[in-house]
């Protein structure tokens, strides 16, 4: 199991698009992926829980990552909050 | 009536009433298991079918369909194929026996709900994506209708309860001028794609609705949030010229808005907008300025009971620093007194308020207060480019105690182990003769100046620019004025810190290659006028605009000054 902490830096936090692109991302990978946010984990499959979440800018979320490719998983997602959130 | 002005721009057009069909409830349940798992099959190929119908929008050419267009679109994919509203329609299906009609919509129904109860305006406007996903469904439950392919008349204005996405992005609008809707905010699709699509729209209406007929004649100004329902002659003229002039100004715009401001001879020019707060932001990029060079924080003082606690402030200026890309942004520390008072802070009236107990020397004098302030802004500093400004500076030893509270503020937020960034530029606002005068000695203790052309010219004039019978006095084109303001620049520039003027005179067309040829390379001002100002910059040399320059600094009087610039702009 790997857990990162990340800020989130977009302006927006998670909306619409970006929570788009997050679903589709962890799609790619056989782990299963969950975001926490307080004390609340939702797994990462589901726009609806995902927006339900209203994670903001500025916010502190953990992603939760286990499974069989989870190295590459947790590469590819650090790689979507440190660099691709801020274009979306 | 008044909306909310989503989508800015004047339409003036006939109205089409445009009544939404809803879908109802059967109340039959479910027999047996076979009808059950019939009914899940149902639902299943309804939602591959509605993506499949998505796919075909997506693809077809005619559309010309845009990124917002695409990207509302492929969430609505991700919300079809969700599986958390998978299985709580399945769930009403096989627990509740409901068939699957009815699951569909008191499934759809209750994340309406729970969407249009949140607190985040923008994923409250996401309420209409999940009633359009439960549209797309049920449709397809049924043999398949078509979509809104109805056909407008030109200049048609559309006035609707809200408008599904889908509906908005297949809908055929090369004739619709306007939307004016019921429902919605800022953040809902009818104003996302209408912006996008630069048609003028008005939400969130109200019942005030109602008052619109179809073919009744409907102006709506998409920039203050108005409709005029069948009005008067002399309105639609007002808002037939108000029409051209946004028309042109739009123009303007869209040729430059990313064109980099630099001049025909290659000099690079920075063009910075004046904000208050967070709302401002997108007004700043839209208008292609490069960031903040005036981030006034009074408007976060005013209008309510008491000073606002340090977090609260920390939320107000982080909020613009996530907004600001990265660019730079000038925050200036509080400038109350003169003509701005605070109610809960009760400062004596005073005989010459401007030349009072104001800005830096209040905060100077109220350091408890001063700290809350700068706290948050290091705090804020973390989430985007921040700079510190002090307002309304007169001496040396002003700047030496405002850069000691500005340690201590630091010292404060070390000690507490909250994060800052310990390189936060500081610069301050010359904007009183003898900060003017002195600059070069100032030039020393600070990063950057920022000129304020406004209380500059009533000082240096002795000319108060509220009085009305004095006008003439009030002159920033007066020699006086100038060559303070020149003085500026030479010295910011000998000292190699940076200077940007953000008065009046920097959104004047009139004095932009004046500025120019002083030297001057940042501009800031209202973010609308920045086009304007740079159409004039990149159709100028920096060379000739020192000649006009010299020229202008050796005439008498601001009258020859003016005709002299005057004449220059106008060719």
């Amino acid at each position: 199991m790997i857990t990162k902490e990340y800020t989130i830096t977009s302006a927006h936090g998670l909306h619409a698009r970006p929570a788009t692109a997050l679903i589709r991302l962890v799609k790619n990978f056989t782990s299963v992926i969950s975001i926490k946010k307080d004390d609340k984990v939702v797994r990462l499959n589901s726009m609806l829980n995902l927006l339900s979440l209203a994670i903001k800018g500025g916010d502190s979320i953990s992603i939760l990552i286990e499974g069989d490719d989870e190295t590459h998983a947790a590469l590819a997602v650090n790689e979507f909050f440190e660099e691709q959130l801020q274009k979306l | 009536m008044k909306g909310i002005g989503v989508s800015p721009g004047i339409s003036i057009g006939k109205a089409c009433v445009i009544k939404s069909n809803q879908a109802i409830l059967t109340g039959i349940l479910l027999k047996d298991a076979d009808e059950i798992s019939a009914g899940i099959k149902h639902f299943d190929d309804a939602v591959i079918a509605a993506i499949n119908e998505i796919e075909l929008t997506r693809q077809n050419k005619n559309l010309q369909l845009n990124e917002e267009d695409i990207s509302i679109l492929e969430t609505q994919v991700e919300f079809l194929s969700d599986p958390q509203l998978r299985d709580d329609i399945i769930e009403k299906i096989t627990a509740a026996k409901l068939n699957v009609n009815d699951a569909v919509i008191t499934t759809i129904a209750d994340m309406v709900q729970i969407f249009s109860a949140m607190e985040d305006e923008y994923l409250r406007a996401r309420a209409p994506d999940i009633k359009d996903i439960g549209a797309r469904i049920l449709n397809h439950l049924d043999s398949p209708r078509p979509g809104f392919a109805q056909q407008f008349e030109p200049g048609t204005i559309i006035i609707a309860e809200d408008i599904l996405p889908s509906a908005m992005i297949t809908m055929d609008i090369a004739n619709v001028t306007g939307f004016v809707t019921r429902a919605g905010s800022k953040t809902s699709h009818t104003a996302i794609i209408a912006r996008s699509k630069g048609i003028p729209a008005v939400v969130g209406c109200g019942n005030d609705l109602d008052m619109i007929n179809n073919n009744d004649l409907v102006v709506l100004d998409g920039t203050a949030g108005l409709v005029f329902v069948n009005p008067k002659q002399p309105v639609i003229n007002e808002y037939k010229a108000k029409k051209d002039a946004y028309l042109t100004q739009a123009n303007l715009l869209k040729q430059l808005k990313d064109i980099p401001a630099a001049t025909a001879d290659g000099t690079a020019i920075t063009l910075l907008a004046n904000i208050s707060g967070a709302a401002d932001m997108e007004a700043v990029f839209g208008n292609g300025g490069e960031g903040v060079g005036l981030f006034r924080t009074e408007l976060l003082f005013m209008d309510r009971d008491s000073f606002p606690a340090e977090d609260e402030q920390f939320e107000y200026y982080k909020k613009v620093a996530l907004l600001s890309k990265g660019k730079p942004v000038i925050v200036r520390t509080i400038d109350i007194g003169g003509d701005k008072q605070l109610p809960y802070f009760g400062l004596p009236a005073e005989q010459n308020p401007f030349l009072g107990y104001r800005a830096i020397r209040i905060c100077l004098d109220r350091t408890d207060l001063f700290i809350i302030q700068l706290k948050a802004i290091l705090r804020a500093s973390m989430f985007g480019n921040l700079k510190i400004m002090f307002p309304m500076v007169s001496n040396i030893s002003e700047v030496r105690e405002a850069k000691t509270i500005l340690v201590r503020a630091k010292d404060e937020l070390l000690h507490d182990n909250i994060p800052f960034n310990p390189n936060v530029q500081v610069g301050i606002m010359i904007e009183v003769p003898s900060a003017a005068i002195t600059a070069d000695i100032l030039a020393k203790e600070v990063d950057f100046f920022s000129i304020g052309t406004n209380d500059l010219c009533q000082y240096t004039l002795a000319a108060d620019r509220m009085n009305e019978k004095i006008t003439h006095l009030y002159d920033p084109y007066n020699p006086a004025v100038l060559r303070l303001i020149k003085y500026v620049i030479e010295q910011a520039h000998q000292h190699h810190i940076h200077v940007g003027l953000c008065g009046e005179m920097a959104a004047d067309p009139t004095a932009t290659l004046l500025l120019m040829g002083m030297g001057l390379t940042t501009f800031s001002m209202s973010a609308n006028a920045i086009p304007a100002i740079k159409n004039i910059i990149i159709n100028n040399d920096v060379s000739a605009a020192r000649g006009i320059c010299a020229k202008a600094m050796a005439m008498d009087n601001s009258q020859t000054i003016i005709e002299f610039l005057k004449g220059i702009t106008a060719q």
